[in-house]
This record gives C-alpha cells, structure tokens and sequence, in this order.
C-alpha cells in the first residue's frame, strides 16, 4: 500500500520541523528524567537534543546520507543507554534511536503527508495521526499481556515477577526449567494427554451433529426454526458456572460424573453453538441449485452432501470445528465440576497451578499454547480465504 | 442400588485388616488429597513404599480434597463412589460421618498398635475425633511475616495483636477470606479471655465486635483463599504479615530462602486424616483399609514429617522424626507441636463453627462486601 | 389459485394433483430437515436443558423436612405458631418416632444441616439429639427388662411380632414400614423380609407392631442382618410400653408372650409416663425454643420459596416475608454489583473497541486482516493465560507497577494496588472481552460504504458532523450486537473475578460457586442461578430481537 504517493512530499520548514520534533524530545525526555530524578532536566535536554538532531540532519546533512545517519543516531542513544542503565538501558536507548531516527526524517521531509489526500487540513493530519496511535495503544493494550508472559516463561525463579536479573539480561536470570518441568512432569503430561483425548472427540460429536442440524436449519421449511435455534445456541449464552452446576448435579444422577464421557458430552454441548453458527453462515452463501442439479443428474442425497455441498461448506464445518475444539481445550469451569481426577484437563490443571502452587510452569504452558493458538489462527485465515476465493465472494 | 451395594460391602465388619487375602483386595485405588506439596509429602511416605510392597497396584491421585463433602455427597447421590481413601479435614470429616457418607472406624481393628505395643486408641488418644476420622497430622494456621519490612528499631511481632497494630506494624496483611480463625483472633485482641471467645462469638453482639475489630485493619488486608496465596504474596513482597497453614511457611522460609520468619502465638490447630467412603465394595475396602492401616503405623507418620513440617497425629512417632529429607535440618522445631512453638494455641472448635458457620458467614462476607 | 380450483387441478407428472404433489414434497422436505435437526436437539436437551432443568427444580425443591419428620410435620400442623408457646406433648413424640428412625439411617444430620441455613444452631441440635435420642424411656425399657429378661431377646421379639408359626399374617404394617423407610432415603426396599407381622398382635398393638416392622426392614435391607437374631430397637420397646399402658386390651389374646406382656401391662401401671418433651429438652434445650420449631414448621412443606427469598436478601417467617438482618444482606448487593460492574465493562469495551473496529473496516484488506490477527490471538488464546498475565501485570510488584517505578512516576513504597479489586477485573475482563465487542463491530461496519461519509462531507458536513449524524447510526447495530453479547458473557464470569477479584471485585457467579461446593447450599445456588438465568435470558431474548440470533458472526 506505500507504494503510491497521493501527495507531493515536500521538505517542511524548519519553524514546523524543529519544534515539532523538540515537543516529540521533550516528552520522551519526560519519562527519561524523571526515571533519572529530574523530570525538568530531561524534558529541556530531551526537547534539545532532538532538535539539534533534527537541525543537523534535515538542514546541515540536507536530507542526504540517511541511512548512515539513522544508524549514527540509534547506535549513540543505545550506547548513552548503556551507560545509563546497562543492558537494558541499551535496549530502551536503540529502541529510541532508531524511532527517533526515522521520526526526524518522516517529520523532517514530510513524508507523513505521503499517503494522505492532499486537501487535509493540518488540524485533519494531526487528528489522523492521533487516532492511528490511539488505536496503536488500544492494539497494544490487547497484545501485551500475552506477550508479556512469553519471558516470564523462561524465569529461573519460581515466581511471577521479573527478577533484578532477569531485567539486566543476565542469562543467568533465564532457564528452560518451566519447560523442562512441562514436559517431564507427569501431572502436567497427563493432563495434556486428557486435553489431547477429551477435546477432538468432544468436536467430532459437535461437528458431526451441528453441521447435520445447520443444513436442516437452513431449510426454509422447518418448524419452530426459531426456538430450536434458541435452544441450540443456548449453551454459549447460559452463564458457564449454571451449565457446570447443572450438568455437576444432573450427570452425577446418571453416573456420568467423574467419567471420560461425561466430560466429552459436556464439552460438545459447549462447542455446538460455534459449529451452528459458523456452519449456518457458510450455508447462507450457499447456492441451492448446486443440490437440486445433482439431484437432476441422478446424485442419491448421500452423493449430493458428500460430493457436492460438503466440500462448498467445509472451510465452515472445519473452522466451526476448530472453534469447538478450542472451547473444549480452553474450558474449565465445566470440567471442575463435571470430571475428576482422571479428567483433570490442561486448563484445569493451570488453574489448580493458579491457585495452589504457583509456579511459572503455567506461564510455560501459556506460551506454548499462544504459539500453537497461532498456527490455530493461521490455519483459520488460510481456510476463509480459500472458503471466499471458493465462493467467489472476494477475488484472489 | 442401596441393596447391592451393600451387598457387596456385607462383610465390611468382618474385615480386618490383613486378614485378607491380597487377591482379593482391588488393583487400582484412587486417593484424594490437596495437592502441592503435602500431597508430596503423602506420596512420599505412603504411597511410594506401599507401591513397592504392591507392585501390581495402580495408584490414582484426585486433588479435590478441597470440594471433598460436596463431591462424596454427589456421588452418594448417585450410587457410584469412585473414591477410595479420601484426605479431608477434622471438620469434614464430622460432616461426613455424620451424614453416613463415611465409613465408621474401629481403632483397634483397623490401625496399627504403636511399636511399643500401646495401642492406636491410646496413641492417637484424643486426636480420634468423630467416629470415622483417622488422624494423620496436626497443622496450624498461624502467621509469617518479611523479616526485612520491619521498621526500625521495632521488636519483630511475637504477639496475635501485632496483626492489628497498624501503627507499631505498618504495611499489607493477607487474612483467610473466611470468619474462622479471624475472628477469634480479633475477639483475643479486642480484650476477650481466651476461654470466653466462643461465649462471645456466639452472640450477635459478640460477632459484631470481632467484625470491628477486623474493620480497623480492613483497609490493609489481601484476602486469601487458596493455601498458596499468602506464600507468594510473603515472596513477592506484597505483604508484610499474612496467615497461613504452618507448612506452606516453613517451605518459604526454608526451601525457598526467603527473608520469612514464623510467628506462632495464637496459632489454630486442626486436624487433617483420612476417611473412607461409606458402601464400598468389598475389594475395594480391603485395599482401603489394607492401605490405611499401613500408611498411618508409627513409622510412615514419621517418615512423612520429612517432608513436610506437619506434627504426625501418633505420639509414638514423635520421637522418631527426624530430619528433612532434602534439606537435612532437623525438622522437631519446626513442628507446631514443639513446645517452644505451642505455647499459646487454639484447637479449632469443631462443634461452635458446624453451628455458626452458616450464620456468620453470611455476615462477615456482608461485611467483606461493604 | 382460484383458476387453478375452477379448471381442474393442474397434474404432476405421476398423475396426482401438483398441489396434492407440492404439498407432499413439502411434507417430505419438512420431515427430512426435521430429522437433520432431530438428533442435535435431542443431543443438547439431554446433555444441557435437562441438567439446567434439573438445576432449578433444585431451588424450590424441599422435601427433605417432610421426608425425614413425617410424623412431626402432621403433629405440627395444628400447632399454632405465633401463640408464643411450645408445642404440646404429642409432636414431641411424634418427633421421637422420626428421630430415632433418622438417627438410625443417619438422615437427621442433613436435615440439620438444611435447616441451620435458616436457623443457626439447628445443627448441633440435630446431631446432639440424635445421639441422645435412644436414651429416651430408657428408665421404663430397664424397667420392663429388669421384670423379665425376654424382653432383651430377640427370638422371643420375633416370636411376639409374627404371632408364631402357622398364625394369621398381616402384611399391611410391613408394607407401610418399607414406604416409610423408602420415603426416608429414597432408596427402594423391594425383597423378601424374613419377618411377616402376626395379624393378631397387628390389631392389638399397631404402634409397636409398625415399629417393629421398620426395624426388620431396616436391618435386612441397610445392615444385612436376619431379623430374628437381632434385638429390636429402644423404639420399638418405647411403642410397647405406650401402648401397654394406653391400656391396650391383653384379655382375649392368647398368642405367643401372652402371659409375659400381661405382667408388663401390670408392672407398667405403676411407672410413671414417657415425658418426651422433658426428654428433649433435657438433651437440649433449645428443643423449647419457639424459633427452632416455627423454622420447622415454616420449611415443612415440599415445596419453598425459601431459598429465592434468601437470593433477595428477604427471610421466611411465620409472619410471613420479611427483609434480613442488614448485617447479612448481600446478594442484592452482589446482583448490584455484577450489573454494574458488566456494564462498566460493556462501556469500556465500546470505547476501545469501537476506533479498532473502525479502523479494521476502513484500511486496506490485507493490513486489515492482519491487524485482525492482533484482535483474534488474545480471542484464541487461553482465559487462563490471559487472567494470569493480568495477574504478572498489576500486582503491586508487576509489570506496570514495576515500569511506573522504574520511570519514577511512582514512588517504590507507594506502588498501585490493582489487583484483587474491582479496577483488576474490570481491566482483565475488559481485555477478554474486547473481541466480542470488536468483531460484530467489525462485520458491521464492513457493510457500511465510505462514499455516505465523502458525500456528506462534500454536502458541506465537517468531520465530525458526516461522523455523527451520517457514519454513527449506521454502526449502532454492531455497537449493539457487541454490548448485549459483552454484557451477557460478563454477568456470567467466574474464572477471572476468583482470580483478580479480590473482595470488591467478585461477581454472583463466585457466590453461586461458593454455595456449591464450600457450604453445600445448593438450594440458594440453585436459586442465585436461576435470577441469573432468568437475566440472562431476557437478554438473549433482547439479543434475538435486535440482532437475530442467526446472524452472529464470529471472526
């Protein structure tokens, strides 16, 4: 998408430049002093620094030599971090650099203007700009705390803070034991192992039974459509701690508590609102007359589903499935009530770890998780693309 | 149901321990404990030796110990108890013995006699509480505080009331999120003799002075509700004093090295054992009791004080602990039980709270609330 | 149409009439997307709504009082509640009747236990009692066995209770004893009893005969013994001694112990009457207090509105409803709480969610899917994970605490508290929820073309003027869509306020908990769940109205 201009990119003066760029030093100077004792020092030195720099390399460099002069300017503030705050200093200092490198030559040549009509206001430009780094704090907000996680994994201490060592980048700071520990422990392995055997047969009964009930579902003909999409969503609506106290009373009566299939028929009833749904909306773009054709050209209804509408509506039965599996593999409300030891389910065991023995192994398994959560995410967005490029609905 | 599996169980009575054949004892047994490390602790000494001597068994663990009364009472409900041993403290174990969900006790019968011939009647002697209930450990609930969060020139607390000394103590406390203890203990630092504390709590006036007397410090108290909350709100340096069982401390302050120390006036003891389940069938029993009557002899009590420093319930075994199995301190003064520790104790009053827990409950989380 | 009817009907292929045809292919399609739907429906009734069901029947479910006391709840029907008085003499003794059975079968402690959810004290007060209870008439019993030591044998008990071989039986009495028994445990008590009660001595002494009875049942059924070899219970004893002395008519029975139970009724004449209600109180004395027996009375039908009155903060009395002590009114309080706390986080989840929605819809396709994915890994990823990383994040040696110290922004021994209060659930499930808010948002204002906003713009609109009246009306569907699914999932949540929560931050859903599985309480679980559901509900009805419920969309 940078590959247009839609507006002549022009150098700004330097009455626009340099105290522009000093208000950007000035705030960052901010945070710098007043983590060094004096928020006044830093915010002058932040606010003259960065124009001088700006000065120099806009006017003095002319705009040329960029390159060498961003580097120049990162390697300096990752170095004066060093010397501030040791490894850590240098990373917030070459973070800095290099931002600020590219801030004084986005702001210096105006190249913020690039991408933006041209009959923009100032007043327009500047609020474009806060709202994109508004939505950046928003994006930010949602993302860090999973990311947060991910070095806390590596703690080699038992607890959930980061150590003064680990925030020198000290290696001795850092371990793979929680990992170790993931994968050696039998607890922890056998919970995986009750997660890996509770959660697909969980989706293969929602994914069997949903898709079945979407395609009747998505008949104009059936009766009470209403209700029975009612009841069939009902199992994501109805508040987690109802449905586990429900079934922890009714399955007990059947003999289901505490037993491998009672915690199965739990979770699929969990995960069949998501294959509705997901299989229902796959249907709607679903065009009719491919079923009646086949049966035209002598297709049993068996051949037709199998051959003809089912591989149209996969992409939505698989994500409907993956969804499933995920909420069988995440829950834990249900199985606490519903299973016993025997069911004790990854998340489960988390949330025991949570509660009785805190300990950064779950922090391990959070990041392996989010990783797999990743190429979960993946695989979902490969599908909806093929699923739209099979539907015709968006090109390429 | 009743009928068969009772049936089943006839000759339940009848059954002594060893006097079974072992064929005919069941090859898989689920015990239930609470996790962490004194379910480490019950592997250790129990468990592992056991397996040793019977190398076929299958030991299946289920850490809800915790939900113990509403999962037996559930599974009473519908006929199919898939517990065999279960971990539970004294007050639980009252209430299921009460409710017929446990199975009643003969010491004589189903415990080991003491090496010395004394027999489990008397070695237990008055730990025997409730008919269904076999003793293995005396715990407390007592306090921690960070060494180092101690202001100067101040005395470390040594006294109850320092918990509600705000001014002398400065900083956090973490408090169970639940009347029990708090509440007398607020009752004792409010002025009332100690042998007057459950008179007093058990009027309305009464509960309402321990609630504000509790008010004074609300403000700076983190409430916990899982054993390991204070643990790590001492090691992350979230508190400065916070209750806790005895030996979740001793693991911060000795395994962990953290600048932790014990303070134990006015500390509660309570009981935790073991209960088996009402109606068991038969070959299931005899591996239930086969197996208590092995795990809670004078030795394995012991043994278990290895790794963890929790009073063995014989006083038979106290002679016989010794030291930490991997740490290697001797572990006798870290027992709640020591003398120098047990100066001045409460035993938790099973009676008062299956009484009163209801009602005042219902107010101290009202006033949690406010 | 009418042609059609006037003409003739128009014909199938086959012959038929097509409307006759139409209408059976119709049926056929109904009939055949019925069946797709059949099994899923029947799937989720069974392992959902009936379990659900089955909850809330649990909220006004009651039996147990009149299942364990069945003589005393009939007894105490006439007594007069608010006349400041005690029971009289018989309800004490029909009390006798159903405690020393349910001491028996271990069923009085329950009842304790439910009944000190309205009454503290009850507890105790069962329990001691039914420990005590077999003590009563024991002066009368020791009486009887010291006259004639057959009184402590069992043959002779059976002999005396089937009138002896060859008699005339009556079943009536044992058929009563198994209802009885059943009706106490409800379990069955179906089988062969070993014990058939003699006709003779079942009209001449009824009680004794019916207690006896439920001892042979007892003991064959629960503890498996034969009855003849074992000695009846202090009640069946207590029975006798009344009914001898009730002056029951000896003179034409000639059955077995004839001659033993006349030289009862005579030496009986002498001792003094079985004062049950000095018996009970003498075990305790809260057997005199009027409360414990208006609870009783209060709680005796099957059925209660009890535990909804206590999900209110409202008690049962017998002056009928009336508010709780303040000192214990919280579930009001908590219902309050849990609104406002989810529609802080409904707020909330509009204000950040509504810039990333508009955002997403107005960029490039590709950067749009890609920033999506910022939205969707916290959506796949683990609750656990996330309350967790809430947890490294706020507490007070955290991350942020730590990056706010580390700036000097705040003062090492003055760290931020927030955690365990509501700010920390508000802030974790605000995350949580935030790509339920975004992503109908999202789909939303897809739809929605950017020219509306260029016209009015080029119409003389300023920004935000094009943005309010033109762009914002057509986005409230999605904000609509987001905050009824945010503001249902939120009421419900327990994981992440038992985590972060603290005292401030907890929602109903950790008291419903609390009742299940801590005090047992299951009756005012049920009955906070059931309020909870029925707001839930409303909403989703709301949900249907608005959005439809077909058309979620989900990534």
């Amino acid at each position: 998408m940078a590959t247009y201009t839609l507006t002549h990119v022009e150098r700004k003066p330097l009455s626009f430049t340099l105290p522009v760029l000093a208000l950007a030093g000035g705030f960052a100077g901010l945070f710098v002093g007043t983590a060094q004792g004096s928020a006044l020092l830093g915010v002058v030195g932040g606010a003259v620094l960065l124009a001088i720099l700006g000065f120099v390399c806009v006017t003095m460099l002319d705009g040329a030599k960029e390159r060498p002069a961003r580097w120049a300017i990162t390697i300096a503030m990752a170095v004066a971090g060093f010397l501030v705050g040791s490894a850590s200093g240098a990373v917030v200092g070459f973070l800095f650099g290099w931002f600020f490198g590219w801030f004084i030559y986005w702001i210096g040549e105006g190249r913020y203007r690039a991408n933006l009509v041209p009959y923009l206001t100032p007043g327009q430009v500047l609020w474009h700009y806060t709202f994109r780094v508004l939505c950046g704090l928003i994006f930010f907000f949602l993302i860090t705390p999973i990311v947060v996680v991910m070095p806390l994994s590596f703690n080699a201490e038992d607890f959930f803070t980061f150590t003064p060592e680990m925030l020198r980048l000290d290696p001795e700071g850092y371990s793979l034991k929680h990992y170790r520990d993931f994968f050696t422990s039998p607890d922890w392995q056998q919970a995986l192992w009750n997660s890996v055997t509770i959660a697909p047969v969980a989706t293969l009964l929602s994914v069997t039974f949903g898709t079945l009930a979407a395609i009747g579902l998505s008949s104009e003909h059936v009766p009470f459509k209403r209700a029975i999409m009612a009841i069939l969503i009902s199992p994501m609506i109805v508040p987690l701690i109802i449905s586990a106290a429900g079934m922890y009373f009714f399955y007990s009566r059947l003999g289901l508590q505490g037993t491998y299939w009672g915690v199965v028929l739990a979770h699929a009833a969990l995960g069949i609102p998501f294959v509705i749904i997901t299989v229902t909306a796959t249907l709607v773009g679903f065009d009719r007359s491919l079923t009646r054709a086949a049966a035209n050209m002598g297709a049993n209804p068996v051949t037709t589903f199998f051959r003809v509408q089912m591989p149209l509506i996969l992409p939505g039965v698989i994500s409907g499935g993956l969804f499933a599996f995920i909420t069988s593999f995440d829950e834990v409300v249900v199985v606490l009530f519903v299973g016993s030891a025997g069911q004790k389910t990854l998340p489960w065991q988390m949330f025991t770890g949570l509660r009785e023995q805190i300990s950064p192994t779950i922090l391990a398994v959070a990041t392996i998780l989010v990783a797999i959560s990743i190429v979960l995410l993946a695989t979902v967005e490969v599908l909806r693309r093929r699923s739209e490029r099979l539907r015709g609905m968006s090109p390429g | 149901m009743k009928l068969t599996k009772t049936l089943m169980a006839s000759t339940a009575l009848t059954v002594a321990a060893g006097a079974v054949l072992a064929q005919d004892m069941a090859d898989s047994m689920t015990l239930v404990s609470w996790g962490g490390a004194y379910q480490r602790s019950q592997v250790n000494a129990y468990a592992d030796p056991y397996k040793e001597m019977h190398p076929d068994l299958e030991v299946v663990w289920d850490e809800s110990s915790a939900e113990a009364v509403a999962k037996l009472r559930a599974m009473d409900e519908a006929g199919n108890v898939t517990w065999d041993v279960v971990d539970v403290v004294a007050a639980d174990a009252l209430r299921l013995c009460d409710e017929g969900l446990a199975m009643e006790i003969d010491p004589e019968e189903h415990l080991a006699a003491a090496p010395d011939g004394t027999s489990a009647e008397d070695d237990f002697g008055d730990l025997l509480v409730g008919d269904c209930f076999i003793p293995q450990i005396v715990y407390s609930t007592t306090f921690g505080y960070r060494t180092d969060m101690v202001p100067d020139g101040v005395e470390p607390p040594s006294d109850i009331c320092s918990v509600f000394d705000l001014e002398t103590y400065p900083g956090k406390r973490s408090l169970e999120k639940r009347p029990i203890n708090n509440m007398e203990w607020a009752l004792l630092c409010d002025g009332v003799a100690k042998d007057e504390v459950y008179d007093v709590l058990a009027t309305a006036e009464g509960q309402q002075q321990a609630l504000d007397k509790l008010d004074t410090i609300k403000d700076e108290v983190i409430w916990w509700s899982a054993g390991a909350d204070t643990p790590q709100l001492l090691a992350d340096g979230e508190v400065f004093m916070g209750s806790t069982y005895n030996g979740r401390l001793f693991s911060v302050i000795e395994e962990q090295d953290q600048p932790v120390a014990m303070m134990w006036d006015a500390q509660v003891f309570d009981l935790d054992g073991w209960i088996i389940p009402a109606n068991l069938p038969e070959d299931r029993l005899a591996r239930a009791l086969d197996f208590v009557y092995f795990a809670t002899d004078t030795q394995r009590l012991a043994d278990q004080a290895k790794w963890i420093s929790y009073g063995p319930a014989r006083q038979s075994s106290a002679p016989l602990v010794g030291e930490h199995a991997e740490l290697g301190i001797k572990m006798a003064p870290h027992m709640p039980t020591d003398p120098e520790n047990a100066q001045n104790t409460f035993l938790y009053n099973y009676e008062f709270w299956a009484d009163y827990r209801d009602d005042i409950d219902a107010k101290f989380q009202a006033w949690l609330a406010q | 149409m009418s042609d059609t009817t006037q003409s003739g009907p128009v014909l199938a292929a086959d012959g038929t009439p097509l409307k006759k045809s139409l209408q059976k292919a119709l049926r056929a399609q109904k009939l055949r997307a019925l069946a797709l739907v059949a099994p899923l429906l029947i799937f989720v009734l069974v392992t959902f709504i009936a379990p659900i069901a089955d909850m809330l029947f649990r909220s006004v479910e009651n039996q147990i009082v009149s299942r364990t006391l069945q003589n005393t709840v009939v007894a105490l029907e006439d007594w007069d509640a608010e006349g400041g008085e005690a029971p009289g003499e018989a309800v004490y003794e029909a009390l006798y009747w159903d405690m020393f059975l349910a001491a028996e079968a271990k069923e009085h402690t329950r009842l304790g236990t439910r009944l000190n959810y309205e009454q503290t004290g009850v507890s105790s007060l069962f329990r001691g009692t039914g420990r005590g209870v077999d003590d009563i008439g024991e002066d009368q019993i020791d009486a009887l066995e010291d006259l004639n030591e057959a009184w402590e044998e069992e043959s002779f008990w059976y002999e005396l209770m089937t009138g002896g071989d060859g008699a005339a039986k009556d079943g009536s009495q044992l058929s009563a004893a198994r209802e009885r028994l059943s009706t106490l445990t409800t379990d069955s008590y179906r089988g062969n009893v070993g014990f058939e009660p003699g006709a003779e001595i079942s009209a001449l002494l009824p009680r004794t005969v019916s207690e006896y009875a439920t001892f042979a049942v007892y003991t064959v059924f629960v503890e498996e013994d034969v009855v003849a070899e074992e000695e009846p219970w202090e009640a069946v004893k207590v029975a006798l001694i009344e009914e001898l002395k009730a002056g029951a008519d000896l003179s034409g029975y000639s059955g077995p112990g004839a001659e033993e139970l006349r030289a009862a009724q005579e030496m009986l004449a002498d001792q003094p009457d079985i004062d049950y209600k000095a018996a009970f109180l003498k075990e305790d004395k809260d057997w005199g207090s009027i409360p414990v027996w208006q609870t009783i009375k209060t709680y005796s039908p099957p059925f209660t509105s009890g535990y909804f009155l206590n999900a209110v903060d409202l008690q049962k009395t017998v002056d009928g409803v009336e508010a709780r002590p303040e000192t214990q009114q919280i579930y009001i309080m908590l219902f309050q709480r849990t609104l406002f706390m989810s529609l802080v986080i409904m707020g909330s989840c509009i204000l950040l969610g509504y810039p990333i929605a508009w955002i997403l819809a107005n960029l490039p396709v590709r950067t749009a899917n890609l920033l999506l994915i910022l939205v969707l890994l916290p959506f796949w990823t683990s609750l656990l994970v996330r309350t967790s990383a809430w947890k490294v994040m706020l507490q007070q040696q955290g991350v942020i605490n730590d990056v706010l110290v580390w700036l000097g922004m705040v003062a090492d021994e003055s760290r931020l508290v927030m955690i365990n209060n509501q700010f920390g659930t508000i802030v974790a499930m605000t995350h949580i929820l935030l790509p339920f808010m975004i992503l109908p948002m999202y789909s939303v204002m897809q739809t929605i073309p950017p020219t509306y906003l260029r016209a009015a713009k080029s119409l003389g609109a300023t920004n935000w003027t094009a943005f309010w009246r033109v762009y914002f009306p057509q986005s409230v569907p999605g904000i609509g869509a987001g905050s009824i699914l945010v503001f249902i999932l939120a009421i419900g949540y327990y994981i992440t306020p038992e985590i972060v929560g603290g005292t401030t931050g907890t929602f109903i859903s950790n008291r419903i908990a609390y009742h299940i599985s801590s005090s047992l309480n299951w009756g005012l679980a049920a009955a906070l769940g059931s309020i909870l559901l029925a707001a839930v509900l409303i909403l989703y009805w709301a949900y249907d109205k608005i959005v439809g419920i077909d058309n979620v969309k989900l990534g």
